[in-house]
């Protein structure tokens, strides 16, 4: 297993949808024997297909092609959902090509063209894409020279190479020459011969540079295709039949209700009722006619009133993958609680939220000559690719995926659901099949980010410094779970639960949960110990990145003169998948409502590839992760959820948008990690204190609760 | 039964024969085929799907075709003259106004529309009027410069 996927494994959290066919059981007791059926579906939905090969031996034309018109087109798996990766891989390209951005071509998450780099999940795509897409474009750059030099007939030496120009001796030959002149595709199918120069970080023209989003034009003109923007030929829109509640088993239908009706094709497989239409308006009336005549039997769900003793409850020790990593054991924890004179003991609540991805859930799917071609919107490709496959038992070239950049994801859309159920509707319907969930199915049949509960028990020795640390996360997870603070006898730990909602990834996953806990719990000791909240951190941090974050962010606020003027201040730091992060805030709360919000947070992961995305990413995380701080909340009862829709389930809006400043420490001497998930975690502790000094009351739960 | 329904969208003269409930969004996408125009709620609370009728804001989600039978529509797909940008979608380059870029069609209808009533528009104008578009990547900073951009803020 490589380093990419090993770092999916640590950071993903995602169930599996809940419904199967009818057929594919039949087609997996058939080919394989009932025993192995659940065996397969669970492998086929993490299924890593051939084509994942290691990098060294890639040949390079599997990565990009050069074109008569001396455009490159470069190929990778990963997907833009509005996270940048477009314009960085990009930039990347251009940058070891030597060439203009407007001279790159990126093709992204096409399973039958691109290079499989994973999925797009875990800020991985800084540390683990852009640096393989930078090593091939290098080594090709290496080789056209190399081709070059033996057109002009000169050795490599004598050849400069330039934005798409070779030099030698006054003679002058473009790539766009080179590719009409000499056998280009050739020679990149070779692998690279070995290690490729890559630009060192203080020569970079492209890279490092501001750089607006590549494809801009085309989202203003309204041209650009997202996924459920595709049209086919002949298509069809589909609907699906959901249940009425969580759980709930179709007892009766009469299908005829909505077959009867002009132009539509219904079609039930199991459990799976949906209908296609020449129109969605036609299909959506169908479906009404179909829930008209359903009969349902419902099973009794828990409802959010009890979460958090429904996840008490059902507590498991052990903690299974999740509860291994990621958490430090060292000394004897009860032992130093027992004998500690000044101890806190709190408990910490973490609603489920959803992602809401202003694109809902989309796929078409075709079906030509027993192949199938699904365009979705979703973080995982390949990983669609295969529930595909297991679900209507594809093998070979049978199957391709192709997400166009997509309206969101914030590790939302790790699963394929749209993409299996548009290719069970296209295959009964016998043509193209364009299927969009609704607001509402989206926020009901998607998956949460996890609810948790975190207990910390803490203590403090005679001199003010924390002497031991439990932590125990019931059900959100284990990102960000180890303290960053230094602690002598300390365990922390996560206990899974059973979740009543449907869980999986989110920007940033469990590291936001665990930064709140940690950091109001440490607020709550430095008041324990009668010390100001900056210096009890810095008290208990090593020097280093953490740190340096923490000051920064401190100095810009001006934290000290805000103090000594009583203001109602707070701050929070924290550090996940390799970036550092600390935020500062100060609020007045006025009748319950937060109001007069100033944020002034630190960031720093590495070296900045594009300061303008940057700074639109991290400013995007602090306001949506005051989403999350304040008002997100799923409210569910009688397996259904209360609030599915923007109506009641309130996501920022312009005017929460709160003053800003920013600090991106630039470290060219270090690795760019990425960016778009870890400078969510530190705003809903910052806030928490903050209200803590305008209320004088310590709320331990996100959303906080003002009153 | 079907009616027919005759409406002038981006210049152009159309006649569809559709449901009179039918939201204009689907027209607009699926008879049109102007997929600029984006669902985002069917109920008229994120503003992803707005276009402007006879000079209206309007979220065609919730607007049925016969509500805009005889009227103009404008969609994002008739805002540019040619290949010249309208200078809202410029100024949603410039000030990298999209993340994901899902909710910008609709962003850039409701501020053509508020700035051609207030050219001027304050900034407290702006945050009134582009409130209720909602922006998940929560871009709404460089949203606003957008606008304020185009006001010649």
């Amino acid at each position: 297993m490589n380093d990419a996927n090993l770092e999916l494994e640590r950071y993903e959290l995602r169930e599996p949808q809940r419904y199967e066919f009818a057929t594919d059981r039949r087609v997996f007791n058939a080919t394989l024997g009932a025993g192995l059926m659940l065996l397969l579906a669970r492998d086929n939905s993490h299924a890593q297909p051939g084509r994942r090969q290691p990098r060294r031996g890639e040949p390079l034309g599997d990565r990009l092609h050069v074109a008569e018109d001396g455009i490159v087109t470069v190929l990778t798996s990963k997907v833009e959902v509005g996270q940048g990766s477009r314009t960085q891989i990009t930039q990347a390209a251009a940058e070891e090509l030597r060439l203009p951005i407007e001279k790159i071509q990126l093709v992204m998450a096409d399973t039958e063209q691109c290079p499989d780099d994973g999925g797009t999940a875990g800020s991985r795509t800084t540390p683990s894409t852009v640096p393989r897409v930078r090593s091939a474009c290098a080594a090709a750059r290496e080789r056209l020279v190399e081709l070059a030099a033996a057109t002009l007939e000169v050795e490599p030496g004598e050849v400069q190479y330039d934005r798409g120009t070779f030099t030698t001796a006054g003679r002058t030959m473009s790539l766009a020459d080179l590719v009409r002149e000499a056998e280009v595709a050739e020679s990149l199918q070779a692998p690279p011969n070995g290690e490729a120069q890559v630009r060192r970080v203080s020569e970079w023209q492209v890279l490092g540079v501001p750089t607006n989003k590549v494809g801009a034009e085309a989202i203003v003109t309204g041209q650009h295709r997202y996924p459920s923007d595709y049209q086919l030929p002949g298509m069809e829109y589909g609907k699906v039949l959901r249940p009425p509640s969580y759980g709930a088993k179709l007892t009766s239908i009469d299908l005829e209700a909505g077959q009867k009706l002009e132009g539509v094709t219904v079609v039930r497989d199991g459990d799976f009722v949906g209908c296609t239409a020449p129109s969605s308006w036609q299909a959506g009336k169908a479906i009404e006619a179909l829930v008209a005549t359903a009969e349902w039997e419902t099973v009794d769900h828990p409802s959010s009133e009890n979460l958090f003793t429904h996840l008490k409850e059902t507590a498991r020790e052990g903690g299974g993958r999740r509860g291994r990593r990621g958490g430090g054991a060292a000394g004897d924890v009860d032992a130093a609680l027992e004998s500690a004179n000044q101890s806190i003991d709190s408990s910490f609540e973490i609603a489920y939220i959803q992602h809401a991805p202003m694109e809902p859930r989309a796929a078409v799917a075709e079906w030509s000559d027993g192949k199938l071609t699904v365009w979705t919107g979703s973080q995982q490709p390949s990983r669609v690719e295969g529930e595909l496959r297991g679900a209507f038992g594809l093998r070979g070239d049978g199957v391709r995926v192709i997400v166009p950049d997509t309206g969101g994801g914030f590790g939302g859309k790790h699963t394929g659901e749209a993409a299996v159920e548009a290719a069970r509707l296209a295959k009964a319907a016998g043509k193209p099949v364009s299927l969009r969930w609704t607001r509402e199915e989206e926020f009901t049949w998607a998956y949460f980010r996890p609810a948790g509960l975190i207990e910390v028990k803490a203590a403090l020795d005679d001199q003010g410094r924390i002497v031991a640390w439990d932590f125990a996360n019931y059900n959100s997870g284990g990102s960000a779970l180890d303290t960053p603070y230094r602690v002598p006898n300390k365990r922390e730990r996560v206990l899974e639960c059973d979740s009543p909602l449907r869980q999986g990834s989110y920007r940033a996953l469990a590291s936001t949960a665990n930064t709140f806990a940690r950091e109001v719990a440490m607020d709550e000791l430095a008041e324990l110990a009668g010390v100001d909240p900056l210096d009890f951190r810095l008290a208990h941090l090593e020097e280093g990145r953490l740190r340096n974050v923490l000051v920064a962010a401190t100095e810009k606020f001006g934290w000290r003169k805000r103090r000594a003027e009583g203001r109602n201040i707070g701050l929070a730091c924290g550090t996940e998948k390799g970036s550092y992060v600390a935020a500062c805030v100060e609020a007045d709360v006025v009748d319950g409502e937060v109001q007069n919000l100033l944020v002034c947070q630190a960031y720093e992961c590495g070296a900045i590839h594009n300061p303008t995305n940057l700074r639109s990413q991290v400013e995007g995380a602090i306001v949506m992760g005051l989403g999350a701080a304040l008002r997100e909340a799923m409210e569910f009862s009688d397996g259904q959820i209360q609030n599915a829709s923007f109506y009641s389930y309130e996501v920022p809006r312009m005017r929460d948008l709160p003053e800003m400043e920013l600090v991106l420490v630039n470290r060219p001497d270090l690795p760019s990690v990425g960016a778009g998930e870890t400078p969510i975690i530190a705003i809903a502790p910052a806030l928490a204190g903050a209200v803590y000094a305008a209320t004088g009351g310590r709320s331990r739960s996100m959303p906080l609760k003002l009153g | 039964m079907p009616d027919r329904f005759s409406l002038e969208v981006n210049g152009q003269a159309h006649s569809v024969e559709t449901d009179a409930q039918r939201p204009l969004l689907d027209v607009l996408r699926e008879e049109l085929s102007l997929t600029g125009t984006k669902y985002g709620c069917g109920e008229g609370a994120c503003g992803a799907c707005t276009v402007i009728v006879d000079g209206e804001a309007t979220r065609s989600c919730i607007t049925s075709i016969a509500e805009v039978d005889g009227r103009r529509v404008e969609t994002i797909e008739g805002l540019a003259s040619g290949v010249e940008l309208h200078r809202v979608q410029q100024a949603f380059i410039d000030q990298s106004a999209m993340q994901c870029g899902y909710c910008v069609p609709g962003q850039i209808m409701n501020a053509v529309a508020l700035l051609r009533t207030e050219p001027q528009a304050t900034g407290e104008q702006i945050v009134e009027a582009m409130d209720g578009n909602l922006c998940r990547c929560c871009n709404y900073r460089n949203l606003r410069a957008a606008v304020e951009q185009a006001a010649g803020r």
